[in-house]
């Protein structure tokens, strides 16, 4: 890859510039000393103080539905405290627009992974997304799959890796089939085309990350969500599923015995509503980035917006640990217009460190991402060791370490995107480091599912992807993401079109939205607005001012 | 007092600040976006964009959410434009040289006027990629066009009418499929899993209590 080279004025200010000097006056001792990582108390200390889930600032209680009396994200919450979007509506489900087997929601790896695997059973499926097929955020995943296949590796010792990871809160079933399909996941997308990076032999190329007792991440340079989300969507082409897309759910539709029975869909570009009648539904919705949890920018896709969350919640479904976010520790910071997109950890994993305003490493670079991202906050907060930047503080991501470490060309080959997205504002990641913070990157909890993708609450609707919470725990480890959009995308098409063959469909309703609005008004709950919002609002208000 | 720039979306005038992109520009002027908006991160080729700036005759093609405003700047954008996606079975197709001939004929009508090549919007060398497709060179064809986010504006300017990002993903496909040697070990380890061989190791784990499950991860030895 050679990006455009350009010959720009230094980006960088004054102050960033002198304190560039004193990251390249340490470098040399630096590269001959890897820093301490730390120990169990040290991370509990820091995540106590600094992260931002451990405090009560920005959460607030749910108040009625299955999680009554447990804290949300104050956004996340107020979207369970509004009214639905058909509220006052009469829709006639008699009128069926779209009648499958299978129905799901969302675009994105898992609900691909589940549309070609629920096809391949013999169902009819339907594919309704509310941008276009494939927008997602598995598309943005750059760092990689985590799958235990080599010699001194095994499925054991990326569970041990992934329950610490999780503080001990995953739920054993679900890790236990995560980290037994890894293998078969990657030998699967290998053989749907998947260019992943490898030796001459066939052999995976696996690097370390945060958290990763072994070397596990397999890669598609830094495009490896945007290289396995394309296969899986030519896929789905390929094999004739149907997509509809500009089209959310807006609500589930179950039918007189509670089971799932299908979802009213809206057209984006025209408003226009759709009934869409299924035996099954599977929910692969994506996470909330878009929600800005606690006002940090985000790495998520524009439909980042919990849609799933508030329609299953709606329905009956409980979510579990829905109060713990992911920072990713490495946002951009500066310039601004990259402000909150992601710097993969693959930069880490190649070599580049965490570095202060002095030019000090103040944490290992490959701590969990939890521990990394709160070493983050409390360098720039509280050791007021950041290097300012306009409306806040960042850290240093040194990575012209990389090309030290392993050679001239070694960020072109394996890092394209991100030189290319860094050289694009003139910024040369292989001769000065960048500027970053921590940035909303995944929910880690969601609606919780059991042993097959299904939730326990309703029968006939399974959950994956990021909608999905259990998995991880309270704090996923890089590269588990997406393994299980592809695990538990498999698995719910699996399970889903095998639920589908006995469906029987009773009469379809929407009483349950109907009963969750009396629960908001007896509760006084009302916040007066909608949801799911289906997408942010970053319109400027261009009548502001304008009214007497 | 911020300092401002003069641009035209879809032919219509407005003054936005200029350290916006045209995406966040186009937000500030007050359009909620719906189409041409996905990652917003250079990544996802939703927000394809075409725009000249006042004065000037040649047309530069970009990513909305990756380039920053200038004074004078006319943008029309590209949320989407109509390819030619053919289906074809991965099991069934061969990386052979005609492969591609079957499945995507027009590439032989490339005239090499390069407008591809000129109209990338991540810089890439699309003809060079469509000229090692023609060739049967896949390989080539995959790396060359690796970093392609699909955003159309090839194909947009194209007159032979190639569906070049579609042409890439078919070769890479191929080569990771077929062309790129197979990763034994990782068959071999999906194969060990499915018969079993893990399943004591896994469920005397599973069996541990937090407090021994902590004191293994704790102690855990890192791969060097």
């Amino acid at each position: 890859m050679k990006p455009k080279q350009m010959t720009k004025p230094s980006p960088f200010t004054p102050h960033m510039l002198e304190s560039i000097r004193k990251v390249e006056a340490t470098r040399g001792v630096r590269l001959q000393n890897e820093p301490r990582r730390l120990s169990a108390d040290e991370k509990r200390v820091l995540l106590d103080e600094f992260h931002p889930d451990y405090g009560d600032k920005g959460f607030s209680k749910i108040e009625i539905g299955p999680n009554a009396g447990e804290k949300a994200p104050k956004e996340l919450t107020a979207l369970l405290h509004s009214k639905s979007r058909i509220s006052g509506l009469d829709l006639d489900l008699n009128k069926i627009d779209f009648d499958t087997d299978v129905l799901i929601i969302g675009g994105g790896g898992a609900g691909a992974s589940a549309a070609i695997e629920a096809k391949q059973a013999g169902s009819d499926v339907l594919i309704v997304t509310k941008l276009r097929m494939g927008d997602s955020n598995s598309m943005m995943a750059e760092g990689g799959i985590q799958a235990s296949d080599k010699d001194n590796d095994s499925p054991m010792q990326h569970y041990l890796d992934a329950m610490g990871g999780g503080h001990y809160y995953n739920k054993p079933e679900l890790l236990k089939h995560l980290v037994m399909q890894g293998a078969e996941a990657i030998r699967w997308l290998e053989s749907l085309g998947v260019m992943f990076d490898k030796h001459q032999d066939g052999t995976m190329m696996t690097f370390p990350g945060g958290g990763l007792s072994r070397k596990r991440l397999h890669a598609c340079a830094d495009y490896t969500g945007a290289e396995i989300t394309r296969v899986l969507k030519d896929e789905v082409s390929n094999l004739g599923i149907k997509i509809v897309d500009y089209t959310a759910a807006v609500e589930l539709i179950l039918d007189k015995d509670g089971n799932a029975a299908g979802a009213v869909l809206m057209n984006m570009l025209t408003g226009e509503y759709l009934i869409a009648r299924a035996k099954t539904v599977i929910i692969a919705t994506g996470g909330a980035g878009r929600m800005h949890y606690h006002g940090f920018p985000t790495t998520n896709h524009y439909g980042a917006t919990a849609d799933g969350l508030v329609m299953a919640y709606r329905a009956g479904c409980n979510l579990l640990y829905q109060d713990t976010i992911q920072y990713h520790p490495t946002g951009t910071a500066y310039p601004v217009q990259l402000f909150g997109a992601l710097v993969t950890e693959k930069v880490r994993a190649v070599g580049a460190m965490l570095i202060n305003v002095e030019g000090e490493a103040f944490v290992h670079p490959l701590e969990t991402r939890d521990v990394a991202a709160s070493a983050i906050i409390r360098e720039c907060h509280s050791h007021k060791l950041g290097v300012d930047i306009p409306g806040g503080a960042g850290v240093w991501l040194d990575t012209p370490m990389i090309e030290i470490i392993h050679g001239e060309g070694k960020i072109a080959s394996a890092l394209p995107g991100m030189l290319r997205m860094f050289m694009n504002y003139g910024i040369d990641m292989r001769q000065t480091p960048v500027l970053v913070y921590p940035t909303f990157h995944y929910q880690n909890g969601g609606v919780e599912i059991e042993a097959s993708g299904n939730t326990s609450r309703i029968h006939n609707l399974f959950i994956a992807g990021e909608a999905a919470g259990g998995i991880h725990g309270r704090n996923r480890l890089l590269g588990n993401s997406m393994l299980d959009v592809i695990v538990f995308g498999r698995l719910a098409g699996q399970s889903a079109a095998k639920a589908a063959k006995t469906a029987k469909i009773g009469s379809l309703t929407l009483n349950h939205v109907k009963e969750y609005e009396s629960q908001i008004a007896a509760a006084k709950l009302d916040t007066g607005d909608i949801s799911p919002i289906l997408l942010p609002k970053y319109t400027r208000d261009v009548n502001f001012g304008k009214f007497q | 007092m911020q300092e401002m720039a003069n641009v035209y979306f879809d032919g219509k005038h407005y003054q936005v600040p200029s350290d916006l992109t045209i995406m966040t520009a186009m937000e500030y002027a007050g359009y909620q976006l719906v189409r041409g908006c996905g990652c917003r991160h250079g990544f996802c080729g939703a927000c394809g964009a075409i725009y000249r700036i006042k004065g000037e005759n040649k047309p530069h093609f970009a990513l909305a959410c990756q380039t920053k405003v200038e004074e004078g700047m006319y943008v029309a954008t590209l949320p989407f434009f109509p390819l030619a996606h053919r289906d074809y079975d991965m099991e069934e197709i061969k990386p052979t040289e005609q492969v591609m001939m079957e499945i995507f004929p027009e590439i032989f009508a490339c005239v090499g006027c390069n407008s591809c090549t000129k109209s990338c919007s991540r810089g890439l060398n699309v003809m060079q990629y469509i000229a090692y497709a023609k060739r049967g060179d896949y390989a080539k064809c995959a790396e060359t066009s690796f970093d392609c986010v699909a955003c159309g504006i090839c194909s947009a300017r194209c007159p032979a009418n190639i569906s070049h990002t579609l042409v890439g993903l078919l070769a890479r496909r191929l080569t990771g499929k077929y062309i790129l040697p197979p990763a034994g070990h990782t068959a071999q380890r999906a194969a060990d899993i499915a018969e079993g061989k893990f399943d004591a190791a896994m469920t005397k784990l599973m069996a541990k209590s937090k407090e021994e499950m902590k004191e293994l991860y704790d102690n855990r030895d890192f791969e060097k």
